[in-house]
């Protein structure tokens, strides 16, 4: 009975926050165009330049423009908890009888929702620009779940500026290095070609194990153990913004 | 005891170090507006906040409808509708959508039919397919009235209802406090107006220091305080007086346009 009215709550909270999504079509517009900005730019721009040993160079910058797209989406996220938050409506929900989990899974929901929905749109438009992948069905569902995952850590991640910043910028400011850190891995060039330094870093971050682990399975090339790597990383990752993010919702009035 | 919609005895809470309340004690009966007067920061908001689930006591009783606010509290949030001191609306949604998504958080069984009757009642039925972010502060604030009644919850709370709004908006609000007190509901409001007191409780208690000092109907506080003399004094018209007519008369320049 209580799980049917927290899924019930949560259903007509989510309902509320992508009515949000739909009425500021700048906010959709955005986190695809940024994301497309790099592809086109690394595309058409420096692809030539680059060797990755590879031919489809589409194919090649996909995975990173995808991460990126997710890190600045989920800033989304971070604000439109911060404008609840402050805004009063966590408060009025608090004092009603409404499953208090419900109130953040709502949010949680959405910003899987608003982000799979960056990632289908940006994966047409690589499509009309030359992306091919003969990957099987069960490759392309692990990717979606690798995805899935990534997008569930930043957005646990993303909970916890939401739920304490103290002002709107705050709120949003921490998604900048995170959309930083494709640059220094192998999403866009091969990390061999880089200085020593940079290069222990590039290789041994999240971003380059979920990159490789995501291009093997689109381009049907063996996995290894990138993907166990990659995993472990998002898993960790969503496991310890979790903690965090439940401690601070806690301490939210 | 059964008419008692909110009981509070020795409530005490603190932040830190500083003791906002040190045991207060009052009672609302069902069917009455109870005004909590109090200078700023003089702990009303923290009163309606451990009343509404909110925030927790360090010591004392509180009890709505007979339930305990910590022990009992998804009871007491059945109970209850809270009016914080800030409106909290929906601003992306429209006035209509923001009352069908309490209705439907409520499990009303005609949301649409509730949303259509509160918004009629309050005056908002020509602004209901507007965002609510378009509205001006007297509207926000009755929108946020009206959303704190959807499914008629026997105990109100309104924290400041009209602080930050211009006179003539906080007439409206008025007026719409005034139209609650026949339905029933007890109400709990809290003010830093004299006059809103006046105007809108059948009774009233002034917190200071940390406790409830005076308590009582209008006349029996005015009882408790030297008689007032007699005097004859030319009235001037104050400046509410003056500001309402000239507004007023802008507004009805407005519609002839
Ligand atoms: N979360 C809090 N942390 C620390 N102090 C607080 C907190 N909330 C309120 N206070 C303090 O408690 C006192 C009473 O606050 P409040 O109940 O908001 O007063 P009022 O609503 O009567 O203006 C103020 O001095 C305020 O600064
Ligand atoms: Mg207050």
């Amino acid at each position: 009975m209580r799980k049917v009215k927290a899924v019930r709550d949560t259903g007509i909270l989510f309902g509320r926050l992508m009515r949000h999504i739909l009425r500021s079509p700048d906010t959709v517009i955005t986190t695809v165009l940024m994301p497309l900005a790099f592809m086109l730019l690394f595309v058409y721009v420096f692809g030539g330049a680059i060797d990755t040993g590879t031919g489809n160079y589409v194919n090649y910058t996909l995975p990173g423009v995808l991460l990126i797209a997710i890190a600045s989406g989920v800033s989304y996220t971070a604000f439109r908890l911060f404008t609840d938050v402050r805004g009063g409506m966590f408060s009025r929900f608090y004092a009603m009888p409404v499953t208090r989990s419900s109130v953040l899974w709502a949010h949680v929901l959405t910003s899987l929702a608003a982000n799979a929905v960056t990632i289908a749109v940006l994966i047409l438009i690589a499509l009309l620009m030359g992306f091919r992948s003969d990957a099987g069905v069960f490759s392309w569902l692990a990717a979606a779940g690798i995805l899935l995952l990534f997008t569930l850590a930043l957005t646990w991640l993303a909970v916890i500026p939401g739920l304490t910043a103290k002002s709107v910028d705050g709120a949003s400011a921490f998604s900048y290095p995170l959309v930083f850190l494709p640059f220094i891995s192998s999403a866009f060039v091969p990390t061999a070609t880089m200085p020593a330094a940079v290069r222990v870093f590039a290789e041994n971050q999240p971003v380059t194990s979920i990159v490789n682990a995501l291009r093997a399975l689109l381009d049907s090339a063996p996995v290894g153990n990138e993907i166990g790597i990659a995993l472990a990383w998002c898993a960790g990752i969503a496991a310890a913004a979790y903690a965090f993010a439940q401690r601070a919702y806690r301490r939210v009035g | 005891m059964n008419d008692v919609a909110i009981s509070v005895k020795g409530l005490r809470k603190s932040f830190k170090d500083v003791e906002v309340l040190k045991g207060v004690d009052f009672e609302v009966k069902q069917g009455e507006i109870f005004a909590l007067l109090g200078a700023n920061g003089a702990g009303k908001t923290t009163i309606i906040k451990i009343l509404s689930t909110l925030l927790r006591a360090d010591g004392g009783i509180a009890g709505v409808c007979g339930f305990d606010v910590s022990r009992q509290s998804a009871k007491v949030r059945e109970s209850i509708s809270l009016t914080g001191q800030f409106a909290a609306v929906d601003g992306v949604l429209t006035g209509r959508e923001n009352l069908r998504l309490i209705a439907r958080l409520r499990g009303i069984a005609a949301p649409k039919l509730t949303a259509d009757r509160l918004l009629e009642r309050f005056g908002l039925t020509e602004a209901a397919d507007r965002r609510a972010d378009t509205y001006s502060g007297g509207m926000t604030r009755r929108l946020d009235i009206a959303m704190s009644l959807v499914g008629t919850p026997p105990v109100i709370f309104l924290d400041e209802p009209t602080t930050g709004l211009d006179p003539k908006a906080r007439l409206e609000v008025w007026e719409t406090v005034k139209t609650l007190a026949d339905s029933g509901q007890a109400i709990l409001l809290t003010t830093q107006y004299l006059e809103e007191a006046e105007q809108l409780a059948d009774r009233i208690a002034i917190l200071h220091g940390g406790k409830i000092i005076a308590i009582g109907t209008l006349d029996e506080l005015k009882r408790l305080f030297p008689p007032a003399r007699e005097e004859y004094i030319i009235k001037q018209p104050t400046l509410e007086d003056i500001f309402l007519a000239i507004t007023g008369e802008k507004e009805a320049e407005q519609c002839v346009r």
